[in-house]
């Protein structure tokens, strides 16, 4: 059926290991090559740590999975060097349209919020993004690509995790300090480990068909509530790339997979959404039914789970492959400290915290969104399609209907690496202590830049001055000497006039003044900030002292 | 008082980073309070809540108003 991708078929190479009988030794392994392990691989190479990912395929996503992309998500991949890519080949959309029987009830238009590189979300079908991410890795020196490797058993004792590694030409053995647990929502290495995941399925079945359109047709988001062409259900439709849409129909739990699977019951169906006119072909169908859950840690001493292994919410709102970009964003410099032993293993811990803070969040907005799509009572259904009435003619409505919300970063304010502001120190603005980075236009050294694209990957001190030309020296020394620890801190300065730094200090200029407006900043302000691009602390004026006891803070070394 | 036809929705001393998550908390709330009920005794729950915010409106002119709207769409 499919027609518009090729899938690559990567290479299975003999592991060394089968012939000469040793035990490889890494200090890390990723297991599972999806979007989210191979995130927590370009991750980790960024730090320098070299990483094996073993994965039990040889090719790409089968089918178009997940599609929706959102803005941090984004910006994570271009941390990994992929952003332009996904973004280049993804489409963006902005106007969605809801309907309610007959009727479009209302149509709302995504304009992106200005000065930000990345838009809210772009659509892709999953295989694209993972065959960058492939590519990406396999161009890296410190990441070793291992296909058609199958883990089939693990043993966690003391600081060694030792993995038994099946290929076609035999077993072989892996010592690993970490290994990172990316297999996915039935993950093998949680039920080798007898780890339990808790949490409800849901008892409803949907339809997912990809379909190739023959006209063009726009690049809108159009979701049906109870449609004449498929009554009491709902129905999804979202572009893609390529001419792809994807179409998902609410089939109830009742519905047989096998029946409705095949293409002789799928064609009928979308024949009668889309009026008979129009041509398309079938390019993917699935059956699929979905779980809310979560484990209760995702750190288990030297096993690290991340992604759906960890957590599964409902596929409205896209928060699968979105969080868990977001989990290995979070875990790689964490991992990276405890591995050089400049923080205790205690900041892993404070991974799974933070994490699982957003996995609520995103279980809850996920379970909310399949609460209204399909109402499980019938009380729930009446204010459901109240709701929908009212949404036509009055503003209120239409802010509670609730077709899956857009994906967006968790503020992870209850953080224990945060330091809270201090009493005297007042700021606006949503970038306290916890808050995921807001971007900005800039320009560096004359050019224009981001403000996202020059943080990460190290802590930094990041310093608001009028003029950085007149910096007293005593300011400049400070900034220099904010390393502590081994752990570095790098000063940044933003300038809201143009100019250049004696010493090493780099400056960004902020010439419309929209990053001192986003972080509240004025002449002195300075912000410490995570190598994720989370916000540890801020004050109004520069204090060495302090800064490093955020650091330490931060890193669990208070 | 005219009657409000916008989002409306907060709770004091929370901050919210999204601007449907409100009205989301509410929604979620006023489902939950039906979970169990049988149809009879969710719909005395429905009109026991319709007199409650009644009352704490009070002011008719905005109650006839929302009747009036209420009742167009039904």
């Amino acid at each position: 059926m499919l027609t518009t991708y090729t899938y690559p078929k990567f290479e299975y190479r003999t592991p060394p290991e089968i012939a000469s009988g040793q035990t490889l030794k890494v200090p890390v392994v990723v297991v599972g090559a999806g979007p989210v392990g191979l995130g927590a691989a370009l991750d980790l190479q960024l730090h320098d740590v070299p990483v094996l990912v073993l994965d039990e395929d040889d090719t790409v996503s089968i089918g178009s999975r997940g599609v929706c992309y959102a803005k941090r998500a984004l910006e994570i991949l271009d941390r990994y060097g992929v952003g332009d890519a996904v973004c280049d080949k993804g489409v963006s959309w902005n106007v969605g349209r809801t309907f309610f029987r007959e009727q479009e009830v209302y149509n709302f238009n995504l304009v992106p919020e200005p000065d930000h590189h990345r838009p809210g979300m772009v659509n892709l079908q999953q295989y694209y993004l993972e065959e960058y991410l492939a590519a990406r890795a396999a161009s890296r020196p410190n990441i070793e690509l291992r296909w058609k490797n199958k883990v089939v058993s693990v043993v966690q004792t003391g600081k060694t995790v030792t993995l038994k590694v099946e290929t076609e030409d035999g077993v072989y053995t892996v010592e690993t300090d970490w290994l990172i647990a990316a297999d996915g929502a039935r993950s093998p290495i949680r039920r080798m480990l007898d780890l339990e995941i808790d949490g409800k399925i849901f008892m409803d079945r949907f339809l997912i068909a990809d379909v190739v359109m023959k006209a063009d047709f726009p690049a809108e988001r159009w979701f049906w509530f109870d449609p004449p062409f498929h009554p009491g259900q709902s129905v999804l439709l979202h572009k893609q790339t390529d001419s792809v849409f994807r179409i998902d129909f609410q089939l109830g739990w009742d519905a047989d997979p096998e029946e409705e699977r095949k293409p002789e019951n799928v064609l009928p169906r979308i024949k009668a959404m889309l009026g008979d006119q129009r041509e398309f072909e079938l390019e993917w169908v699935s059956v699929y039914t979905f779980q809310c859950r979560r484990m209760g840690s995702f750190n288990h001493g030297r096993v690290l789970f991340v992604g759906d292994a960890a957590h599964q919410v409902s596929p409205f709102g896209a928060r699968g492959a979105n969080s868990g970009l977001q989990d290995v964003d979070n875990l790689g410099w964490k991992l990276k400290l405890v591995m050089d032993g400049k923080a205790p293993a205690r900041l892993l811990d404070s991974y799974s915290e933070e994490r699982i803070f957003a996995a609520d969040e995103n279980l809850l907005n996920s379970t909310r969104s399949t609460d209204f799509i399909t109402p499980k009572s019938k009380v729930s259904k009446t204010f459901r399609n109240a709701v929908l009435g009212l949404a036509k003619n009055h503003a209120f409505g239409r802010a509670l209907v609730n077709s899956g919300r857009l994906s967006v970063p968790a503020f992870l304010t209850a953080s224990i690496l945060n330091t809270p502001d201090e009493a005297d120190d007042t700021f606006a603005g949503r970038m306290l202590p916890g808050a995921p980075m807001d971007d900005a236009p800039l320009r560096d050294t004359g050019a224009d830049c981001w403000l996202l694209d020059k943080v990460g990957n190290r802590f930094i001190a990041l310093y608001f001055a009028d003029d950085a030309a007149v910096l007293p020296a005593p300011t400049l020394a400070m900034l220099a000497n904010l390393s502590c620890g081994g752990i570095a801190v790098q000063p940044l300065v933003i300038s809201a006039r143009p100019g250049r730094l004696a010493g090493d200090i780099p400056v960004l200029e902020d010439p419309r003044g929209i990053a001192a407006q986003r972080y509240d900043a004025k002449p002195g302000t300075v912000y410490l900030l995570r190598p994720d691009q989370h916000v540890a602390a801020r004050w109004r004026t520069l204090d060495a002292k302090k800064i490093k006891a955020a650091v330490a803070r931060a890193t669990c070394n208070a | 008082m005219a009657l409000n036809l916008n989002p409306n929705f907060s709770e004091a001393g929370k901050r919210y980073f999204s601007a449907h998550s409100p009205g989301d908390d509410f929604y979620e709330m006023l489902i939950t309070a039906h979970r169990d009920l049988s149809d009879e005794q969710s719909e005395l729950l429905n009109a026991r809540l319709i007199l409650l915010l009644a009352n704490h409106i009070g002011d008719i002119g905005t109650l006839r108003e929302a009747l009036d709207i209420a009742r167009e769409g039904v």
